[in-house]
């Protein structure tokens, strides 16, 4: 009986970590495991791009005024938008590759909070965002077509980068709520719908006033608005940020939700 | 700091810090019981082998003690807290048997990414290396065979050095020489008195590595006690003989034996007194090319968890009474 005070450990010493566990050591390896997946990494790059001198270019209407510049960096910005937000779905979508590993559950036995492993994984999204979006610009400004004033260049990307954290949150979401055979393929697909929805291939107004209603609802739509706010100069209409930030809370308190439920063995 | 005895401080005595408190603990799946009403003290410092056939509910136990899923009815505390409270203070950690490592991180990566997760850590090179996997630190996940990716789980469930080690099942798919470093590293680690609580389909593993079994059938304890106490639930000798035209109920009436069962022309007749049962088949019967054999763990555990071992009444001896056989030390 005298070995059980050996035995009997200390537990005062032993304490939970502060912020849910959220710390730089997982952001950086979270980052470099982002930057191994290539394929992931060139598709949300090279797809925009290519949009981009499909439609941003042609001399029909590229040139014409707009806003503060010229239709060809209305369409820049709108194709950045949409590679943004398809590269930080992708990253947040992954979350299906580990859910399917056994990871979450792995992570289910460490103090990580679903709180700290949501805002890991949105953080680690909007690098692959902001790759695709510097990509769009980068290819937009060799081109020589796009036209608006230097601080602008600056200000709709970070508009972009910053707004294309809702979809993390919605990556991060399906990813717990799809299974991961085919998530990125509903994925690419709801987000069509969504940007031709939110008015980011073709503007609302060429579309019947039904589809216009019901639009001002979908996910793309406060967002497409208010990246092109700064650029366009008419303000920022209280609807834009609502949808917006009703979107965002939708998606990341839905992931947050999958996340502690998902406790499913593999 | 040897605490080869830990189950001499059973909790039947009220003293002592319960690592594992489990009461009335049932969990359903639908209509699927998978744990029917366990209860069951660890004590700090116990080795804790949970023995039994697949669907035997040692997972679903084991699901509940890390808080992974919550029981149906029943309460669970582990040092006297809610599971997932002992886990955010690193006091509890898990290998399980199959998937939890991503295939794109490193060996060495994939132990830093679970270090910062806690407040206090061993090194992570100090825990690969007790690991046995140090020299294949920078190897991806993914490029590791099943053994080294086992040793990796390992390693990341000592980082937080643990008061509470749980292992589901950690060698399944292992080769021989794999088990035995495997056992060898483990073994290594819990003569520091940490608590191990194991499951396990290798009797031998449970035989060499634990100092308490604890038999689940059906959702349900069994047995419960040291090697040696389940063993001796299956003492005694079967003996088998061919005899025509046998009767079981009068086999049964032989002294000495406890069951018998009568197979067409062969009885078997399971007995703690073998040579009384085999002079009287011998002198008093027609019976022939007699057998005897001993019954070992092996047989201890199928007589106790098998499905027919209550139907069929040769095992009536060991059957739902057995539980907890080690209170009575």
């Amino acid at each position: 009986m005298s070995t059980r005070s050996l035995a009997t450990p200390d537990l005062t010493t032993r304490r939970a970590p502060g912020l849910g566990g959220f710390n730089l050591t997982v952001l950086r390896l979270e980052i470099r495991r982002l930057l191994r997946n290539r394929r992931t990494l060139l598709f949300t790059m090279v797809l925009p791009v290519f949009f981009f001198l499909t439609f941003g270019l042609n001399s029909s209407y590229a040139n014409a005024q707009d806003g503060h510049g010229n239709v060809s960096a209305f369409i820049m910005i709108s194709l950045a938008l949409y590679g943004s937000v398809l590269a930080t779905t992708s990253g947040g979508a992954m979350v299906s590759i580990e859910r399917a590993a056994g990871w979450s559950r792995q992570l289910r036995l460490t103090p990580l909070s679903p709180v700290a492993y949501v805002a890991i994984k949105m953080l680690t999204a909007l690098v692959l965002g902001l790759s695709s979006l510097t990509a769009v610009y980068i290819v937009g400004g060799i081109t020589g077509k796009p036209s608006m004033p230097v601080y602008l260049w600056v200000v709709t990307a970070l508009c972009v980068w910053v707004g294309s954290l809702v979809f993390a949150a919605y990556g991060l979401f399906m990813g717990y709520l799809l299974p991961t055979e085919n998530v990125m393929q509903i994925l690419s697909f709801t987000l069509v719908l969504f940007a031709f929805a939110g008015g980011v291939f073709i503007p609302l107004s060429q579309f019947p006033q039904l589809f216009q209603t019901i639009a001002q609802y979908t996910p793309l739509y406060g967002l497409n608005y208010l990246v092109h706010a700064p650029f366009l100069g008419g303000g920022v209409h209280l609807a834009w940020v609502a949808n917006a930030v009703i979107w965002l809370a939708i998606f990341a308190g839905g992931a947050a939700w999958r996340l502690r439920k998902d406790t499913a063995r593999v | 700091m040897h605490v080869t005895s830990g189950h001499g401080s059973r909790p039947d005595d009220g003293t002592g810090l319960l690592a594992i408190d489990l009461r009335g603990v049932h969990k359903s799946f639908g209509a699927v019981e998978a744990v029917k009403g366990v209860n069951l003290a660890i004590t700090a410092g116990e080795v804790v082998a949970f023995l039994g056939p697949n669907g035997a509910g040692k997972t679903s136990t084991i699901d509940i003690i890390l808080g992974l899923s919550t029981p149906t009815a029943g309460t669970v505390s582990v040092f006297g807290m809610q599971p997932r409270q002992a886990i955010s203070r690193g006091l509890v950690s898990a290998v399980m048997q199959t998937g939890g490592l991503l295939k794109d991180l490193t060996v060495g990566e994939t132990a830093q990414y679970t270090a910062s997760l806690f407040t206090q850590t061993r090194p992570v090179a100090e825990v690969l290396h007790r690991a046995g996997i140090a020299d294949i630190a920078n190897r991806r996940v993914g490029k590791c065979s099943g053994g080294e990716q086992q040793r990796l789980r390992f390693a990341m469930s000592l980082l937080s050095d643990p008061e509470l080690l749980i292992l589901d099942e950690p060698t399944t798919g292992m080769d021989v020489e794999g088990r035995r470093g495997f056992w060898a590293a483990i073994r290594h680690d819990t003569a520091e008195g940490r608590t191990v609580l194991f499951a396990t389909h290798y009797l031998e593993e449970a035989d060499a590595y634990a100092d308490r079994i604890i038999l689940l059938r059906h959702g349900e304890i069994v047995a419960d006690g040291t090697s040696s106490e389940v063993k001796a639930l299956a003492a005694g000798r079967t003996v088998r003989a061919t005899l025509a035209n046998a009767d079981a109920a009068a086999l049964r009436a032989i002294p000495g034996a406890d069951s018998a069962e009568v197979r067409g022309e062969t009885v078997l007749i399971h007995s703690t007194d073998s040579d009384a049962v085999a002079r009287y088949l011998l002198t008093s019967t027609p019976a022939r090319d007699l057998e005897i054999t001993a019954r070992g763990l092996e047989d201890a555990f199928i007589a106790l968890t098998s499905d027919d071992a209550h139907d069929a009444g040769d095992t009536g001896d060991t059957g739902q009474s057995v539980t907890n056989i080690g209170a009575s030390r």
